[in-house]
This record gives C-alpha cells, sequence and structure tokens, in this order.
C-alpha cells in the first residue's frame, strides 16, 4: 500500500502548478465556506440567545392550554416540591416564574389595555436584565405595591413617576381586579410593540390584584448549555403531570425558527454553487490528469499492473489533492473564525438601526463548531470520490492495446 | 517443448468498410532460448503479432499458446495476470514510471507480484547491476539517458522472472553506441540465462544480432530462417 502511496503522491507534483491550482480552489473554497457558515451560525446563536434573553427563556413551563388561550383560567400553581425538583436538575441555570395578563390602564381621561406581568424582581433581572431599562424611578422588589410602566406607555397616558394610575380588568375566574397603583418606575423598551404596552408589578401584588393567589402563567427557565434543551426539557415533563404544558423556544418562538430555517436554508444554496464550483475545479483537474496519462496507464496494465490498483492509485491522488486543499483551508480558517468570534463585526446603517429596533446589539458574531468543518472535510471528500469515478470508469474500459498506441 | 505456439492465428479489425488483416493466418512456433527478430515494412503486422503473443490483444481466429496455456480465450483480468508472471516487457519509448527511481521502477513490477520488501529489494540492485547500473540506482528516468533508462526497461522485464521478453523496436530511440551497448546485454541474458526474447524490429543492429528471423508482409509470414547474416559472421 505504502508504494501506492508514494506513487500517487509523487504523480500529484508531476506537474505542481495544476496540483496547486486545483488545491488552491478547494483551499479558498473552504475558508469562504467556513465564513459564510461562522457567520450565519453565529448569527442564529446571537438571535437566539437574544431571543431568549428577552422574555421566553429556552423553556417556559404553562398550565394546559394557557399558551393557546392565554387566560388566567389556565393560569397554575407550582408547589415547593416541584420547584425544589426543578433546581435539582442539572444545567438549569435560572428559574423565572410570571404572572401575565391583560388588563386597561387608565389615567385621567386616557385608557390603554396594558399587558401585566407579574415578577419576581430580582429573578426576572437576572433573565432579562429589567433594571438596565429603568429611565426614571425605581427598580421594583418583592413587597412593592408600585407599578413599572414602558416608556412608550408612560407617554400616552401621560404619566410620570409618583403618578398613580387605575388597573381595571378581569381576575382569576371572573373576579374584577381594579386598584389605584403609584408608577414607581419608567423602563424603556427598544421594541415598540413591548415599550407601548408593558407594565410591571411584583408577582404577589399581581397575585392579589387578580385574586390568584399562588397561581402563575409561566416558569422560564435558563439553561447553562442549549445542547442538553432536549434531556432538560424531558426531566421537566417527568416532574409536572399532563396538567401543564413544557415548551422550548423553538415552540415559544415559531417565527424566530422560521426566520433562521429560511436564512439557513439561502446558506446552504450559496454553499452548494461554492461547492459546484469546488467540484469543478477537482473534476477538471482530474480529467487533464487521466487524459494526459492514457499511455502510461496502457503500459502499467500491459506490464501487468491490475485496473483496479491503478484505479487505486487514481483515487489517492484525487483525495490526495483534495485533502491539501481542505485541511489547509480549514487549518487557516481557524484564527480567522476564533478573531471574529472573540470581536464581532459591528453593523452600521439601516441594518444596524432595525437591529437595534429589535432590542438586539448591532453585530455579527461568529460561532466555530467542530462540526462545520467536519461537514466541509465529508463533503469535500464526497465531491473527490465522485470525481474520481471518471479515471476508475475510464482504467475500467481501458483497453491496453488502444492506450499503447497513445 | 514450445515456449510460444501460434496456431493459424488471425487479427482482423473491422473498424472500417473494408475489414484490415492485421495478421494473416500466421503459425509460428518459438523455443525456449531463441533470439527472434519479427521484421517487415511499417504495417507489415510486427507489433499486432507481439501484441498477440503478449496477451495484450486477442486473434480473431486462431489458438495462442504460451507456456503450455492456450491464452487466446482468457478474459482481459485473467490475462493481465498472465503477463504479469510470464511476460516480459520492453517498449520503444522506455515508458518508466517517471515518479519511480530506477530501483523503484523494478521493485514495482515485484510488488505487483507480492515479493516481499527485503527479496524486492535485493533482487531490484541485483538487476541493475547486471544491466550495469549499478551506481544510478537512485536516479529518476529523467535524470538518465535513453539507453540508461532502456537498461532499466530491461531490468523491469526480467525482474519478474518471466518465460520470456517481449521487445517492441526496443532500440528505435536510442543512438548506435546506446543500441549496441543494450543488445550486448541482451545477447548476455540469451546466452548465458537462456532467457528468450523476440523483438519487432526495422533495426538492421537488432537484426544482424537475431538468430532467428521472421519476416511479415500484409499480416502472413514471408520467410522464417536462421539469421543468414548471423551465420556468415559465425562462419
Amino acid at each position: 500500500m505504502n508504494t501506492y502511496i508514494k506513487l500517487a503522491w509523487r504523480n500529484l507534483w508531476r506537474n505542481k502548478k495544476r496540483t496547486l491550482i486545483a488545491a488552491s480552489s478547494v483551499f479558498f473554497a473552504v475558508i469562504l465556506a467556513l465564513i459564510m457558515r461562522s457567520m450565519q451560525r453565529g448569527y442564529y446563536d446571537y438571535m437566539i440567545d437574544a431571543s431568549v434573553r428577552m422574555y421566553t427563556g429556552y423553556i417556559q413551563i404553562h398550565g394546559k392550554d394557557y399558551w393557546e388561550k392565554k387566560s388566567l383560567e389556565e393560569s397554575m400553581i407550582v408547589d415547593e416540591k416541584q420547584f425544589q425538583k426543578l433546581k435539582e436538575i442539572s444545567g438549569i441555570k435560572l428559574i423565572v416564574p410570571r404572572f401575565e395578563t391583560f388588563s386597561l390602564i387608565s389615567y385621567g381621561n386616557k385608557t390603554k389595555v396594558a399587558q401585566i406581568t407579574g415578577i419576581n424582581p430580582q429573578l426576572e433581572n437576572q433573565l432579562t436584565d429589567l433594571k438596565k431599562k429603568i429611565v426614571s424611578g425605581q427598580y421594583l422588589n418583592d413587597s412593592s405595591k408600585g407599578i413599572m410602566l414602558a416608556k412608550g406607555l408612560a407617554e400616552i397616558l401621560n404619566v410620570n413617576v409618583g403618578d398613580s394610575i387605575v388597573i381595571y380588568g378581569q381576575g382569576y375566574h371572573g373576579v374584577t381586579a381594579a386598584a389605584q397603583v403609584p408608577v414607581t418606575g419608567i423602563i424603556k423598551f427598544t421594541l415598540p410593540e413591548l415599550n407601548k404596552s408593558f407594565t410591571y408589578l411584583s408577582i404577589s401584588y399581581a397575585q392579589w390584584l387578580f385574586s390568584a393567589p399562588e397561581r402563575l402563567t409561566s416558569i422560564s427557565i435558563m439553561i447553562d448549555n442549549p445542547k442538553d434543551i432536549d434531556e432538560i426539557k424531558s426531566e421537566i415533563h417527568n416532574i409536572f403531570s399532563d396538567n401543564y404544558e413544557v415548551m422550548d423556544w423553538e415552540e415559544l418562538s415559531p417565527e424566530l425558527v422560521q426566520s433562521i430555517q429560511i436564512d439557513n436554508a439561502q446558506g446552504i444554496i450559496m454553499l452548494g454553487i461554492l461547492y459546484v464550483v469546488i467540484a469543478f475545479g477537482i473534476f477538471g483537474t482530474i480529467m487533464m490528469m487521466t487524459a494526459e496519462r492514457v499511455k502510461e496507464f496502457g503500459i502499467l496494465i500491459s506490464v501487468g499492473m491490475k485496473k483496479w490498483r491503478l484505479a487505486l492509485v487514481t483515487l489517492l491522488e484525487t483525495l490526495f489533492v483534495s485533502f491539501i486543499g481542505v485541511i489547509s483551508g480549514a487549518i487557516i480558517s481557524i484564527p480567522i473564525l476564533l478573531y471574529f468570534k472573540a470581536n464581532p463585526i459591528p453593523l452600521t446603517g439601516e441594518y444596524a438601526k432595525a437591529i437595534l429596533a429589535w432590542g438586539f446589539e448591532p453585530i455579527l458574531p461568529f460561532a466555530v463548531y467542530p462540526g462545520m468543518f467536519f461537514a466541509q472535510i465529508w463533503t469535500v471528500l464526497a465531491i473527490a470520490l465522485v470525481s474520481a469515478l471518471y479515471p476508475i470508469l475510464f482504467i475500467r474500459k481501458l483497453q491496453p492495446v488502444d492506450a499503447l498506441r497513445g | 517443448m514450445s515456449l510460444i505456439e501460434l496456431k493459424d492465428v488471425s487479427r482482423i479489425y473491422d473498424e472500417t468498410v473494408v475489414p484490415i488483416r492485421a495478421v494473416d493466418s500466421v503459425n509460428l512456433i518459438i523455443d525456449k532460448g531463441e533470439f527472434t527478430a519479427i521484421v517487415g515494412p511499417s504495417g507489415s503486422g510486427k507489433t499486432t503479432l507481439l501484441n498477440l503473443i503478449g496477451g495484450l490483444d486477442q486473434p480473431t481466429a486462431g489458438k495462442i499458446i504460451v507456456d503450455g496455456t492456450d491464452i487466446s480465450t482468457y478474459k482481459p483480468d485473467v490475462l493481465i495476470n498472465f503477463r504479469l508472471h510470464h511476460i516480459g516487457f520492453v517498449f520503444q519509448a522506455y515508458n518508466l514510471i517517471p515518479v519511480f527511481t530506477a530501483k523503484e521502477n523494478v521493485e514495482f513490477i515485484m510488488l505487483l507480484q507480492n515479493i516481499p520488501k527485503t527479496e524486492r529489494e535485493k533482487k531490484a540492485l541485483d538487476f541493475l547491476q547486471a544491466v550495469g547500473l549499478g551506481d544510478r540506482v537512485n536516479a529518476t528516468p529523467a535524470e538518465l539517458s535513453g539507453g540508461q533508462q532502456q537498461r532499466v526497461a530491461v531490468a523491469r522485464a526480467l525482474a519478474s522472472s518471466p518465460s520470456f521478453v517481449l521487445a517492441d523496436e526496443p532500440t528505435a530511440n536510442l543512438d548506435s553506441a546506446s543500441a549496441e551497448s543494450l543488445l550486448d546485454l541482451m545477447e548476455n541474458l540469451n546466452q548465458n540465462n537462456n532467457m528468450t526474447f523476440v523483438f519487432s524490429t526495422h533495426d538492421q543492429k537488432v537484426i544482424r544480432r537475431a538468430h532467428r528471423v521472421v519476416t511479415l508482409q500484409d499480416g502472413k509470414v514471408k520467410s522464417d530462417e536462421l539469421n543468414p547474416i548471423r551465420i556468415k559472421n559465425e562462419n
């Protein structure tokens, strides 16, 4: 085998320029493909992370049918034992309970429908960094009986910190929920929909106000490693009965999943085009290498070299030229990708504004996964194997007498 | 017992409207130890006949018996193996593997025969020594002269321990001195090792040295005689 490897390797360097050009086409295509893929995966990871941190968490627990009906009647009670078991699941970083409903909010002669979210102020801050969004007044505490309003909503109602608004809505089992509540803080969201409708109470006060003591509408869960999500979700399922629903971020944010899928499909099409270019580069080289060695193949078969052995040599040549390109491309791209992972590309212009409006920092981070490199290696290997079929089939049909004539 | 026997062998190419009888009803027996030249004008069928004897081509009709085996019905894959173990080839254009050294070229044929590494290394050196290239074992074909390359080709042909060597115009690309030197080498191998050589050639130098000269014309054997020039010289 060593001799065949030696023969194949030396054959490659009979025409150094051609081999280097073919390997270079693979090299640059691999770098380009890895940068594209790293950028895409980095952006998806960033979007997912930003999305779950903004509100949903990676996993949420609800009462059965709550997600569909969004009604307090489908709210749930989670006892201490269940909380304790949740905390014991390894990989869970944060458990954030919420009480969410809609209500009318009035000030003077202005009334608006708003989302009321009862929160554990400390845990909520750990998940969403809510405290940083305060633009005036104070952040809530556990025993607070005040309300924090989103800035846009406060502007519509024309209220400031210190004013009192009226909440008028429907509580659990249809009980009227009404109270005059002082505004203790104004928070600013970059996303307009949130900025015009969000309000926060402490969870205990919200439960009291809506006559739903101990009841929660959701528990948001953050995990250490997104890769463990299925396992953790399954463990959570085991704690809660069928009267609860456990949903992951993909189920909670289907529109995000869809946008990633569309973008990913576009990326794969681009990669496909790139691979077609690689394939033609390799195939062209292999065709030339075959065409100029017909007589040589004939001689080798004449003196007794079996056709499969000759085919093996040409297969090795194809693999070598491909692997020179793919391995060197992968090695060179590692520091490039790591650099951009550590130093994301800042976005500017309208695109940056659009991303800012969604509440995300306008950057383009890169992701580096070993799988991305293996995917390149396997793909180029597959291309090389398909390209190698040409000389193999050529040699199979080759008649030594015809080949010797040249 | 004959080493090579052709019984009423024909090779007809019907690529064109009029079939070409490249070899036409040839009967020929070559015994062990012969030093035979197949001669004739261009298009007389020399190379086709050599290809048939060497199992590179198959006859349209007739039988080719080599070493007691009828190879005319062998399938191409079986023929490759047969050639490897029974026939040594020397080509007009040397046709060494350009990326291998002289030693590796000679060794390669033994590798195909699955001879162990140490044994084939030793044999390769011995054969190169025998053809006078003991000091050029690590030279690549590009570093050797035409005559030296053809000597390596002879060493390669002998390395497989063949029953006979087929040489297609072996001196055609060599200068006179190199051609004579190569023929000396082949003649010595014939006389000392009883190695059978069958040449196709135009070259008078080769024809002068052959023991037997088979002349072809239009695919038929025109004459088959002991070499009159050699007999005259020996007398």
